[in-house]
Parts: C-alpha cells; sequence; structure tokens
C-alpha cells in the first residue's frame, strides 16, 4: 500500500517537471519578444533574437517610437485593429445569434437545407474566393474600408452552428409562455430568449474578436493604404530584409497581443467553451 | 397544457423564420455562392482587362502542370502532413495527462499551452522568423552552438524552411488541439475505465483499447480541420518569405493564387489553381473520413 502511494507521487513530480519544462517551451517566445522590444533594432539585425541582457542599450524609446514614428502610423493601425474588431463582433454577434436561433427554433421549409449549408461553408477554405472577393468589394465600393474588411465574413458559418447548438438546449417553454402573452416572435427572441443565451453571447464574443483582431489574408487584399492599415497588416509591412524597422517591429508585435492577452487572462472560461460547446459532436 | 402545444404545432410563422434566417442567406448567396460560381467561370477564361474576356476552355488547368504548381501543391501537402503527425498525437497525450486527476496544476498549465493561441500569425511569424534567423547568437542557432553544431541558415533551404513553418504552427496550435481533446476525453464514460481497472488493464491497455476509441470523433474533426487549414496555409510563409519565395521554398498554393492573381494579374489562371484547391482538399477529407470510417458510421 505505501509503495503504491509513494510510486504515484514519483510519478506526479516527473509530470510535473515534464509540464514545467513545455512550459517554459511555450512561454519563452512571449519573454524573447518582451525583452527585444527594449533593444534597438540594429542589434536585432546584428545578433537576431536572444535572451542577453544589457541595460547600457535596453530603453523604452522603441515604445515611443510607435507614437511619434511616421507621423504615428503605428497609432492609426491600432485604431483601426480596435474598431474593425469592434464592427465585426458586434455584428457578427447579433446576425449569427438571430440565424442560429431561428434554426434551432421554428420549423420552416429549407431549414435543413439551410443547416446543411452552413456546415458545407465551414469546410471551404475562404482562400479560395480572395479573387472574386476582391472584386467583389471594388464593384460594391467598400475596397480599403471598414466595411470591406468587416462584410464578407461577419455572418460567420462556425458562429452560426455554435449559436444553433445553444438555442437548441434552451427551453421551449418560455416561448409559449411568452406567445401566451401576445408577443411578437421577434420580442419573444430579444426580450426572452436572447438574456437566456448570455453565456453563449460570452464565450463568442471572445472567439470573434480574437479572430478579428488577428486576422490577416483577408484585410491583407482589402486595406491598399498604409493609413487605413490594421495591426496584422502594419506590422507585416514593416518586415523587410533591410532589418531599418526593426525599432518599431517587436515592441508593435508587444503592444499588439497585449489587449487578448489581458481578455484572456480576465475570462478564460469564455475563451475555451467558445471552442467546445457543441463543436466537437462526431 | 396539451392545448398550447397544439396550438404551437400548428402555427405558422409564415415569413418570421426566414427573417431571422436571412443575415446567412443573403451573406451566402452574395460573398460565398456568387464569388464561388465567378471563380468557377473565370477559371475557363482569359482575363485581360475589365472587357477583354475570351473562354479558352480548359487551357488553365493545362497550364497548371509546370513546377511552380508541383512545387507549391508539394510543400502544401508535406506541410499539411507534418502538422497533422504533430498536432494530433502530442495534444493527446498532453490532454490525457491534464485530465488526470493527480496531475498538479492541470488549469494554470492548460491556460499556458492556450496563449499562443492569442498572437497573430504575423506575431508569432515575426518572433520564429528571427528565432530561425541566421546569425550564431540567435534562439535556435545559439542552442545548436551550446550543443557544438554550427550555425545553420534555416530559412533558405527548403527542408529546415519546412521545419520553421511546422515549429510555428505546432507553437499556436498545440493549445487549441488540447482543449478540443480535452473536452472529448470529458465525453468518454468513467464506468469503462473502472471497469478495466477490475479486469486489471494496466495504463497502455486502457490507452489503446478505451481512450483512442472515445477521442475518435475528436482526432477526426482536427484532422478535417487541419487538411483544411494546412492547406489554405499562406500567413506563415508570408511572415517569413514574403511573396518572393526565392526558389520556390515555402511557396504555398493559396500564395501561388495570391502571386498570378495580384502580382500577374492573370485572374483566370489563379481561379484555376483556386478550384483545383478546392476539389483537393475536398478528396483528401474524403479519402481522410473514409479510412477513419466515418462514412460507415453514418449508415448504421
Amino acid at each position: 500500500m505505501q509503495n503504491t502511494k509513494k510510486t504515484i507521487n514519483a510519478k506526479n513530480i516527473i509530470v510535473l517537471v515534464l509540464l514545467i519544462l513545455a512550459s517554459a517551451i511555450i512561454l519563452a517566445p512571449f519573454l524573447f519578444m518582451l525583452i527585444s522590444s527594449f533593444k534597438p533594432g540594429r542589434e536585432l539585425m546584428r545578433y537576431g533574437i536572444n535572451l542577453n541582457i544589457d541595460l547600457n542599450i535596453m530603453s523604452f524609446d522603441n515604445y515611443g517610437l510607435l507614437v511619434t514614428d511616421r507621423d504615428g502610423a503605428y497609432m492609426h493601425w491600432y485604431k483601426n485593429s480596435l474598431i474593425i474588431t469592434t464592427m465585426h463582433t458586434v455584428l457578427a454577434l447579433f446576425l449569427t445569434s438571430m440565424v442560429g436561433y431561428g434554426l434551432a427554433v421554428y420549423n420552416f421549409k429549407g431549414r435543413n437545407l439551410i443547416f446543411l449549408t452552413v456546415l458545407a461553408v465551414m469546410m471551404v477554405p475562404i482562400e479560395i474566393l480572395i479573387l472574386p472577393l476582391y472584386r467583389l468589394t471594388v464593384f460594391m465600393n467598400i475596397i480599403n474600408t471598414y466595411w470591406g474588411v468587416v462584410l464578407p465574413f461577419v455572418v460567420s458559418p462556425f458562429a452560426v452552428f455554435f449559436f444553433r447548438q445553444y438555442a437548441v438546449g434552451l427551453p421551449k417553454e418560455f416561448i409559449d409562455a411568452g406567445r401566451i402573452d401576445g408577443c411578437g416572435e421577434f420580442g419573444i427572441y430579444f426580450r426572452i430568449m436572447m438574456p437566456l443565451m448570455t453565456p453563449a453571447f460570452g464565450a463568442m464574443a471572445i472567439l470573434q474578436a480574437m479572430t478579428s483582431w488577428n486576422s490577416f489574408v483577408w484585410p491583407l487584399i482589402v486595406l491598399r493604404t498604409t493609413e487605413n492599415f490594421t495591426l496584422t497588416i502594419g506590422l507585416s509591412s514593416l518586415i523587410t530584409p533591410y532589418g531599418n524597422n526593426y525599432d518599431l517591429l517587436i515592441a508593435g508585435s508587444v503592444m499588439s497581443v497585449i489587449p487578448l492577452i489581458v481578455l484572456f487572462l480576465l475570462n478564460q472560461k469564455a475563451f475555451i467553451s467558445g471552442l467546445t460547446i457543441g463543436g466537437v459532436k462526431g | 397544457m396539451r392545448n398550447t402545444q397544439l396550438t404551437y404545432k400548428k402555427r405558422t410563422h409564415g415569413i418570421i423564420p426566414y427573417l431571422f434566417v436571412s443575415p446567412f442567406i443573403i451573406s451566402f448567396l452574395v460573398f460565398f455562392l456568387y464569388p464561388t460560381i465567378s471563380t468557377i467561370v473565370m477559371s475557363f477564361q482569359r482575363i485581360l482587362g475589365p472587357g477583354d474576356v475570351s473562354f479558352i476552355g480548359l487551357r488553365n488547368y493545362q497550364n497548371l502542370l509546370n513546377p511552380l504548381f508541383f512545387t507549391a501543391l508539394k510543400n502544401t501537402t508535406i506541410y499539411t502532413f507534418w502538422t497533422i503527425l504533430v498536432l494530433v498525437p502530442l495534444p493527446i497525450i498532453l490532454a490525457v495527462i491534464l485530465n488526470d486527476k493527480t496531475t498538479i496544476g492541470k488549469n494554470v498549465f492548460r491556460s499556458i499551452f492556450f496563449m499562443p493561441a492569442l498572437t497573430s500569425v504575423i506575431v508569432a511569424g515575426i518572433f520564429f522568423r528571427y528565432a530561425f534567423g541566421e546569425q550564431e547568437t540567435t534562439f535556435i542557432n545559439a542552442i545548436l552552438g551550446n550543443l557544438g553544431v554550427k550555425p545553420i541558415v534555416w530559412l533558405q533551404q527548403k527542408s529546415t524552411g519546412m521545419f520553421a513553418l511546422v515549429v510555428l504552427c505546432t507553437w499556436r496550435w498545440l493549445g487549441v488541439n488540447i482543449i478540443y481533446f480535452l473536452s472529448g476525453l470529458q465525453n468518454i464514460p468513467a464506468e469503462l475505465y473502472e471497469s478495466a481497472d477490475i479486469d486489471g488493464a494496466n495504463a497502455i491497455n486502457k490507452f489503446i483499447n478505451i481512450t483512442l476509441p472515445g477521442l475518435r470523433p475528436v482526432i477526426i474533426y482536427v484532422i478535417t480541420i487541419s487538411v483544411y487549414g494546412g492547406y489554405a496555409m499562406f500567413a506563415e510563409s508570408y511572415t517569413y518569405w514574403g511573396t518572393s519565395n526565392p526558389g520556390g521554398i515555402g511557396l504555398t498554393l493559396v500564395q501561388y493564387i495570391y502571386q498570378t492573381g495580384f502580382n500577374q494579374n492573370d485572374m483566370g489562371f489563379a481561379s484555376a489553381i483556386g478550384i483545383t484547391l478546392l476539389l483537393i482538399v475536398m478528396i483528401v477529407n474524403v479519402i481522410q473520413l473514409s479510412f477513419f470510417g466515418y462514412f460507415r458510421k453514418e449508415e448504421d
């Protein structure tokens, strides 16, 4: 008896050590970036990225440059990212929750066809559509605008699927009660059912915000001028073989990750349930 | 009660359900169906300018038989293969460890493993671009230096460039896949393990006979999205090499679409690449799903 207890303890310690090692590898890039962000760009060019700390050359200068350099282009990108992420998240939640609810609650002709279409669209890489979508945004006159970035992908099939799975599990008695009280169908949705879906909204809000904040391929195609870039596009435009922008690049990267890390540390459960609720069912 | 149920069933809501789902229908028609059809049509055309369009049959598809396309196809396939080979077994093992009641600090580790998923491809790519830099003092070469290995010019060779791509992908996606597998593990009934304990099964037996079969739906799901994500890869390669891709290192199919469509302005040929990519993703996933018996399961 004592013997088995001892082996379990030893096993636990080994597992713990391995997990700590793995965590160190996983977290290392964050530490490297943070340290490099305080060094002049030429250091990065000459020595690459490393953990050497030399207080003589380290300073907050790079962070100051983010505000002043290139007439504050970086601040523009930050602002654009904030606006696009907010627009995308609010619109996506409003629209996809309605669709998901509609698919879950009503029986109507074509419902199964629409649901299958949602699933099918989830399985097609949107990257193959970038050319015709580009021409479409030119035609719709929303190229190089916030709307051009947001509109084509705001009704995310994944979010529709997520809300549909969530709404299927809602108690239908509330709907009947609402009808008896004379509520219209939209009144029932907005006043009674939507509040019941709050946990789903929380989880999806975070996931949609994260997707939008980090999205790259589509904004790269829609946004044509520097002052309209988002953070991802702006930062990628700083990468050159000559290394002349390294001062901005690392500090700018660090600042761009911080909002999501704060959001994650405050609300880890929502991140994780957004990925899993109703997501994986063979 | 029976009365209300009757009225509930009888009542048809007319146009209202369609109003609820209309955002999806509109978005699907405008931003999915129309572009898809237009890609199919353009793939049979030569497009020289807005008014200068002619149908050229299968010529664009015949033009796919060129070394650059095969390089892109090969790179993308190898990348997808390696990401699946790493990003299925590794997160399963970690998820099993994090699901074990006796593991210390499970929630902390789960959060730590998830953190890379918060970074954009660009930010993660910037780090790994310099970590895999050619200087002997940079992260990876410095480690090799301590082991007595000479510095490697990682991003200028095909195999080491591919390695750097797979490392980047693994770092960003490991935690997400762990969460998928953790939720799969929680759906496996505990009684299965209890009765296996009574039968005297050891840990490896239980893993092979209970855990892996129980995780099958999640494994299928993760492989499906990995095929989709792997073949659509673009941004990772873009951060490492921009759009130049010297010698085709890291050239992917989507990057080939981008170069053909936007840099060379050959919309017809780019569309043919896109349609071919779509067919490849569908075929690979059908093969993969039937290999894992997904369709068989649907039948019974």
